[in-house]
């Protein structure tokens, strides 16, 4: 063969046995206190919404005489009645991003207004990115993202709860909650800029999330199955640890990835690889300590052998 | 599970040179793709306007306007049905939604009715039928009939000057000379414009959202503008500004002799003489001989010719280029205007009167446009994004799984070749997140592998031989795989639903990625094992570990 044979480092102790059940009420209790105050930071802080959802104009532009001057730029815009006008430095000191906020009146008001700063940034400027949206269209897509958020969970729900029995589909939702809340919560404490592409990022991160959750339900289900008589939380935490491996390595994969993205994919997605990396995470903690306790709670119905065993897809599972 | 039949290993195996094949354009300039033979794949990746640079507009139209323009119509045609018919009425106008007119005779009440039932046309089509009538015409309480346009005559009305003004914007972007627009309309009352590669939107702006439209009217013979400012303006008469002096006027009859309709030809130029730019334009026949026989009339009295702008921040736009005085009767039907232009503005000038009025003002509700600059560091910021965490994840799934690990890396980098193959055969489109999609399936598709390694772990710890530990990975770890992907492909759908542009590259990078990486997890690393197993009997024997 032309690959060499050489034998992989097992990094993980298979033998070590943590108790993760001895710590649910520790767990629930934070995550709890993590989504009420995410809770209150979205109502009392607020999002940082991003011209998506708020209005209004964005523009890069890039000095073509040296450093941008963002004070100077600051006063030089400032002065011409639009309201708020953000200034904010990039990574590289000739780009600056300006932000103009939502202007009253309508439609083409808007358009009036970035032709005024564009028109007082004069020649020295090149524009290299402009997004203006209007109050119909960021009305729109406001709508829009809670739609899509509301449909992928119901949709996920649909699906574990078919697959599953309805304590799964209760513990992804509350799991599910759990992350959208917290991602939210972080994004509204250091007040990242909230936009559309930040709900894609959303979605992956259920999808994600989910993922890992449908990894450890399966490994229950099984053992479920197989361990008849052993107590629920003893045979949650062996679920856990049988797939802890898989869950760390496919973990920090991603999470490698994503801190790539994060730190050299280019300024313009930096918030939405940091919201899947913040994400990543979430989801990690939340399908361990949040969704298989919650089943612990729950109680499942340990005798799969009946009408159970008759499903095709628990038959398949069986069998395997 | 690590028996595959010799068809299956050759699908697989085809499979793997198609995905090569079609992303090799990508990598190769389009000269040389020119010169390629007929039967390989020439598909290039689409690159979205966020990574090629481009102009993204979102324009709607103005249905008020247009129900507006459409209840002046019915009032006309009332008009002339009645007079023509003889009714006399008394009262006729137009409130926001419908147009009233109120009888003198109550005896004309029926008579009326008929006559007015011939403005509705019913609405159709060849495939349904028709739905009803696109005016609706009733006779209040007495002597007053109301016309109201329906629900689906406004439909159908937008849905006509949504064609129109898509013509019209695409003739007047097709005279800039740029790549491909893509002009769709979007919804009920909006069209979306992308430009890629044009990145001068300032002036794309000015040539979609403005309306020109010239017209000739003739002067007012015997009142002069400051005399009809002083006492007033007569009865089908307006006062006009002038267009480099607005303190100017010229009063003017309001029904044109020639409408801008009427224009077949214009383009810019420069006067022979003064070398001024011009625009030199073109009648169609009939008014041709109208404007024949009025400069024949009229030879020593000026006319003016007048530009429509349209409305301009919220402005209308209409002024007064010149009103020459008529020395010799103009037959031919072309002339030319010099109005003070400058080169440029003679261009644009020239491209609006040329492509046709628009049918209603379009507002622009959504611009996203990336200079090409920034989509250049955006490719290349992804670019060394997906390197560097495809490194890292080599690595590590190297050091985590030894062989078996490379084996999965192999499937890695197929998924990765399958990824862009199916893109670029499909014609999908690339953009920034799209990238971030592919770089995360890269991330995640290591899952799959993961699951079975671990699995066959378990197996081994579990004292099974390693050619059934092998074997119980795969077809246990089959199922979890299937149900995990399943749940993130929900998440794309609903994007790919939801989304536009971006979000949507994102989407369907992610949805292909999910195909590609289970295809990728589950045969071609299995095939590869397969083989190594195969290998390894043949040559040790039963006595062999799994190096995992």
């Amino acid at each position: 063969m032309l690959v060499p044979e050489f034998k992989g480092y097992d990094f993980f102790p298979h033998h070590v046995r943590l108790k993760f059940m001895r710590y649910k009420e520790l767990c629930f209790g934070l995550s709890v206190v993590a989504m009420l105050g995410s809770l209150l930071l979205f109502f009392t802080m607020g999002l940082n919404y991003g011209v998506d959802f708020k209005g209004g104009s964005l523009i890069e532009v890039r000095s073509t005489s040296g450093p941008a001057d963002v004070s100077a730029l600051r006063t030089k815009l400032g002065g011409l009645g639009l309201g708020s006008v953000q200034i904010q430095g990039l990574g590289e000191p000739t780009d600056v991003l300006i932000r103009i906020e939502q202007q009253p009146g309508g439609e083409a008001v808007q358009q009036v207004a970035l032709k005024k700063v564009i028109d007082e940034l004069g020649a020295g400027f090149q524009q290299r990115r402009v997004e203006v949206v209007g109050p119909a269209v960021s009305s729109e897509l406001r709508t829009t993202g809670v739609i899509a958020v509301i449909a992928a969970v119901i949709a996920i729900i649909c699906y574990v709860w078919f697959r599953f029995e309805w304590q799964f589909a209760l513990g992804t939702v509350v799991a599910l909650t759990h992350d959208v809340l917290l991602t939210v919560g972080i994004f509204s404490l250091f007040q990242l800029e909230f936009d559309l592409s930040i709900v894609a990022a959303l979605l992956t991160i259920l999808g994600y999330s989910v993922n890992d959750t449908v990894v450890v339900s399966d490994r229950i289900r099984e053992n479920l199955r197989k361990y008849k008589k052993m107590e629920l939380n003893e045979l949650l935490d062996l679920s856990i640890n049988e797939t802890l491996s898989r869950t760390i390595l496919t973990g920090v994969t991603t999470l490698v990835v994503l801190v790539a993205l994060t730190l050299f994919g280019g300024e313009v997605i930096r918030n939405f690889s940091l919201a899947m990396l913040l994400g990543i995470i979430i989801g990690t903690y939340s399908s361990i300590f949040i969704a298989a306790p919650l089943l612990g709670f729950l109680g499942v119905k340990r005798d799969w052998s009946g009408e159970a065993a008759a499903k095709p897809g628990a038959a398949a599972a069986a069998k395997g | 599970m690590l028996h595959f039949s010799r068809a299956k290993m050759l699908l697989i195996a085809l499979v793997c040179v198609f995905g090569f094949l079609a992303t090799l354009p990508n990598f190769v300039s389009k000269e040389t793709l020119a010169n390629w033979p007929g039967f390989l794949p020439k598909q290039q990746l689409n690159l979205g306007l966020d990574l090629k640079g481009g102009a993204h507009l979102l324009l709607e139209m103005d249905r008020t306007e247009l129900v507006k323009d459409w209840l002046i119509n019915i009032q006309g045609d009332v008009r002339k049905r009645l007079r023509d018919a003889k009714i006399r009425y008394t009262g006729l106008g137009a409130t926001a939604s419908e147009v009233r007119v109120t009888l003198v005779d109550a005896a004309d009440r029926d008579k009326a009715l008929t006559e007015l039932r011939t403005i509705a046309t019913p609405i159709g089509n060849a495939l349904v039928g028709t739905s009803g009538n696109d005016v609706e015409i009733a006779a209040g309480d007495g002597l007053l009939l109301t016309l109201t346009p329906t629900e689906p005559g406004i439909r159908q009305r937008l849905a006509h000057a949504a064609t129109a003004a898509i013509e019209v914007v695409r003739r007047r972007i097709d005279a800039l000379g740029t790549t491909e627009p893509s002009i769709v309309r979007q919804g009920e009352d909006r069209i979306l414009v992308q430009v890629p590669g044009f990145d001068d939107t300032a002036k794309l702006k000015a040539l979609i959202g403005q309306t020109a439209k010239l017209s000739f009217h003739d002067v007012h013979q015997n009142i002069t503008a400051e005399e009809a400012q002083a006492t007033r303006v007569p009865l089908g008469y307006r006062l006009y500004p002038d267009q480099e002096n607005p303190q100017i006027e010229y009063l003017l009859q309001e029904t044109p002799i020639i409408f801008g309709e009427d224009l077949v030809d214009a383009q810019p130029g420069f006067d022979s003489r003064t070398n001024e730019p011009i625009i030199s334009f073109r009648f169609n026949q009939r008014a041709a001989r109208v404007f024949g026989d009025f400069t024949s009339k009229n030879v020593g009295r000026p006319f003016a010719i007048v530009l429509d702008n349209g409305v301009i921040e919220g402005k209308r736009d209409v002024k007064v280029l010149s009103a020459p005085v008529i020395r010799e009767p103009i037959l031919g039907g072309s002339g030319q205007i010099s109005g003070g232009f400058s080169v440029e503005e003679a261009g644009n000038l020239a491209i609006q009167l040329r492509s046709g009025a628009l049918p209603t003002t379009l507002t622009i509700v959504e611009e996203r446009s990336v200079g090409p600059a920034l989509g250049a560091d955006s490719i290349e910021a992804g670019t060394r994004a997906f390197l560097i965490g495809g490194i890292a994840t080599v690595i590590l799934t190297t050091i985590a799984y030894g062989t078996f690990g490379v084996f999965a890396v192999i499937g890695l980098l197929v998924n990765a070749v399958l990824i862009l193959g199916i893109m670029s055969m499909m014609g999908a489109t690339l953009t920034l997140p799209g990238i971030a999609g592919f770089v995360l399936t890269i991330g995640m598709a290591v899952d799959a592998n993961v699951l079975i390694y671990e699995r066959i772990r378990e197996e081994l710890r579990n004292g099974k031989p390693p050619t059934s530990a092998i074997d119980a990975g795969f077809s246990r770890a089959m199922i979890t795989i299937a149900d995990s992907q399943l749940t993130t492909l929900f998440a794309a759908f609903i994007m790919f639903w939801l989304g536009s542009g971006p979000i949507r590259g994102f989407a369907v990078t992610l949805t292909i990625g999910i195909f590609t990486s289970v295809f990728t997890a589950v045969t071609v690393t299995r095939l590869l094992i397969a083989l190594w197993v195969a290998n390894k009997n043949a040559t040790s024997g039963r006595r062999w570990t799994v190096p995992i």
